[in-house]
């Protein structure tokens, strides 16, 4: 059966790599549209951080023998440190100013870090082994897939739905939400407001580095390979509304899917299909599929 | 009024001081500003840096330290710069480099979009370019200068490389995986013609845009095309994940990939576990004999690496300059650019090697083939070589070069 001269298979194929990169958008979003929602700020540094993620575990391979298993959770909390270290000296500093400011700091530290590792280790990459238990692929009859991008699909979902849950159903998320909102008056209720906007930026830079841990087997462990990936993510939370924690992750997959398609209908359009749709949302829906309009 | 007279001697100065550097420049006819500066125009931040970057640098310098630093006793300067892959970037900092800085000669030029916008720069303003690190052949057709050498390799070098090998070899039908750039289109064209005189057929291709991660989709469109070789028309990066995205979904061994232009550093990034079995052209290769190994050895002391083709042959073809400067008495670069036509390259880099009126150097190319992890006995023992390509099949034939210093109308 065909469907525009196309088989089905082949469809079906391009819908299951489109669901392995959403994950990666959707995962890579959400830590953005944290970081927006409490914060205000325009993170910038996202993609340098999902770097960092890939970078860290790298070295801790590489110098310490470390698994992958042992990597996959000391790298992001690790990275998650350093990113709280950040906020604390500095991102603090231009909370109530112009986002601006935000994003020129934040983008500044995308050049210190991807220079400094390109200095350091070059700029063709470094090979990342995949773990042994997830080698091989599996026939699912329309296609073969390797069994780590279904293990990517597993662990990026699964960490999605944890976060999700986490800031809309529990105390912790409550007064996170509160802070967002009202910060002064949820100070007044004796939450330390600060540092709870320090661990919210932890978390969204922990995110975006458990992203990079998932991508260093696929993609090659380089100093640019967030850069590529910030732009679409920033297209994914537009689309999705701004600080909407749910929108970023059905965005991230769907446009996952949507530019997978495009992959095998046209490919040339592929890197600018995520715009196109960015531009009708905004066109048609201002505040993205998912955010409420400010009154 | 205070402003007025300041600029009228202002102007003063800049004519006396104008007039006295015409004066030095009558005295010392021979050597523009009593010195021969060399320019290393290269990408020092950005995809290509690994390629070229400031490897490259250090080659121009040995160069210019082995030659002694000094051609007829006047000495020898080297600069450097970063392009930034930006052709406008390359173009307007090589125009500074020749009429304000007093280059004689610039180096490496990684990036075929930056080669070609210098090229015409250096058409323009009589210096010397040596490209290196770029393969549009446009460079010694409708881009040809009398000052432009294109030295290293060549999308043409490439095609009669790895293309041919793998064609005569039994890989009958095609398909590419290229970048959506001139580039890649070009090679493509160069591999498929190729192809198709061999008697092999060439079944599709998916274009990808340049600096793509995810090559999953394409892995599975060259998977479906059925086709015996997957061609690959990138380079760098692109080209690494496309050959990742190949093993990973399980194309490679059932298709074979063509790597179209791997470098030296790809394999070191590829790991030899994935890149065992392809097949790569290259003009240099640091262990391919003692000559080879003498310089790579004193270049891995300076830089921590093994240098590869566009290294070597920027050191190749820096020495090949001095040398031509030399012989000429003068770093006129019209005399320059007879001498560099006249004389013979014979070094570690290449042997019996000389220029064609386009600018084209000639030198044998060799194919290679990777290694397997338990063939690789010593730390960058990676490559076996297969054949040598003669440099006369290896490039364009000077019949079919559009260059307008030829009569080949």
């Amino acid at each position: 059966m065909d469907i525009f001269g196309i088989p089905i298979q082949a469809l079906l194929g391009q819908l299951m790599l489109g669901i392995v990169n959403g994950s990666f958008y959707a995962v890579l979003s959400l830590g953005l549209a944290i970081i927006f929602g409490v914060l205000k700020i325009v993170n910038f540094a996202h993609g340098a951080f999902f770097m960092l993620g890939a970078f860290t575990a790298f070295l801790l391979a590489q110098y310490m023998g470390a698994s992958y298993w042992v990597t996959l959770f000391i790298a992001p909390l690790a990275v998650a440190l350093f990113g709280m270290l950040f906020e604390f000296l500095f991102l603090r500093r231009l909370y109530g100013l112009d986002p601006i400011y935000g994003l020129l700091l934040t983008f500044s530290l995308v050049l210190v870090l991807e220079g400094g590792f390109r200095v350091a280790f070059g700029s063709s990459g470094q090979p990342f082994a995949t773990p042994e238990q997830l080698r091989g692929t599996i026939n699912l009859g329309f296609m073969i897939l390797p069994i780590y991008r279904g293990f990517v699909i597993a662990a990026a979902l699964t960490l999605c739905l944890i976060t999700w849950f986490i800031i809309e159903r529990t105390s912790l998320g409550a007064s996170l939400r509160a802070a967002t909102e009202r910060s002064e008056l949820t100070q007044a209720f004796g939450i330390n407001v600060p540092r709870l906007i320090t661990l919210t930026y932890g978390v969204g830079v922990g995110l975006a580095a458990f992203a990079g841990v998932l991508a260093a087997p696929i993609f090659h462990v380089n100093p640019s390979m967030g850069s590529s990936l910030v732009i679409i993510i920033f297209a994914v939370v537009v689309i999705g509304g701004l600080g909407s924690i749910m929108g970023a992750i059905v965005t991230g997959l769907g446009l996952g899917v949507v530019e997978g398609f495009t992959r095998v209908f046209y490919s040339e359009f592929s890197s600018t299909i995520v715009f196109l749709v960015m531009v009708l949302v905004l066109l048609l829906r201002p505040a993205g599929l998912f955010g409420r309009e400010e009154g | 009024m205070p402003a007025i007279n300041s600029l009228k001697t202002l102007t003063a100065t800049s004519v006396l001081l104008g007039l006295s550097g015409l004066a030095s420049g009558v005295a010392s006819a021979d050597y523009s500003d009593e010195v021969v500066r060399i320019g290393v125009l290269t990408d020092m931040s950005g995809i290509y840096t690994d390629l070229s970057g400031e490897a490259a640098v250090t080659a121009v310098h040995m160069a210019v330290e082995d030659f002694g630093g000094e051609v007829n006793g006047i000495p020898i300067e080297v600069i450097h710069g970063d392009h930034r892959n930006r052709a406008d970037t390359g173009a307007s900092r090589a125009r500074e480099w020749y009429a304000n800085e007093g280059v004689d000669m610039i180096n490496d030029l990684s990036n075929s979009g930056v080669a070609l916008a210098v090229a015409a720069v250096a058409d323009e303003q009589q210096r010397h370019a040596i490209v290196n690190s770029a393969s549009n052949i446009g460079l010694t057709n409708d881009y040809c200068s009398p000052f432009v050498t294109h030295y290293t390799y060549d999308a043409y070098s490439l095609a009669q490389g790895t293309g041919k090998s793998i064609v005569e070899d039994g890989g009958n039908t095609w398909f590419f995986l290229t970048v959506d750039f001139a580039f890649g289109i070009g090679l493509e064209e160069q591999v498929s013609d190729v192809v198709r005189e061999a008697g092999g057929q060439v079944v599709g291709a998916a274009r990808h845009p340049l600096d793509t991660t995810d090559f999953s989709s394409y892995a599975l469109q060259a998977q479906a095309s059925g086709a015996d070789i997957i061609g690959i028309a990138s380079t760098g990066a692109d080209a690494i994940n496309a050959i990742n995205a190949l093993a990973e979904f399980g194309v490679i061994p059932e298709q074979r990939p063509a790597a179209l232009l791997l470098w030296y550093d790809d394999i070191v990034s590829l790991g030899l576990e994935t890149a065992q079995g392809l097949l790569l052209t290259n003009a240099f290769y640091w262990d391919a004999n003692e000559e080879t190994r003498e310089f790579s050895q004193r270049f891995y002391e300076r830089t921590g690496r093994m240098p590869n083709m566009a290294h070597a042959g920027n050191y190749s073809s820096t020495m090949h300059y001095l040398n031509a400067v030399e012989a000429a008495g003068t770093d006129d670069p019209t005399a320059v650019s007879d001498k560099m036509r006249e004389l013979e390259i014979n070094d570690f880099f290449a042997t019996g090697g000389y220029i064609r009126p386009n600018g084209r150097m000639v030198h044998d190319q060799y194919l290679w083939e990777v290694k397997s992890p338990d063939e690789s006995e010593y730390d960058y023992d990676f490559l076996r070589p297969v054949h040598t390509i003669p440099g006369e099949e290896a490039f364009q034939p000077l019949e079919a070069s559009s260059c307008h210093l030829l009569d080949n109308d």
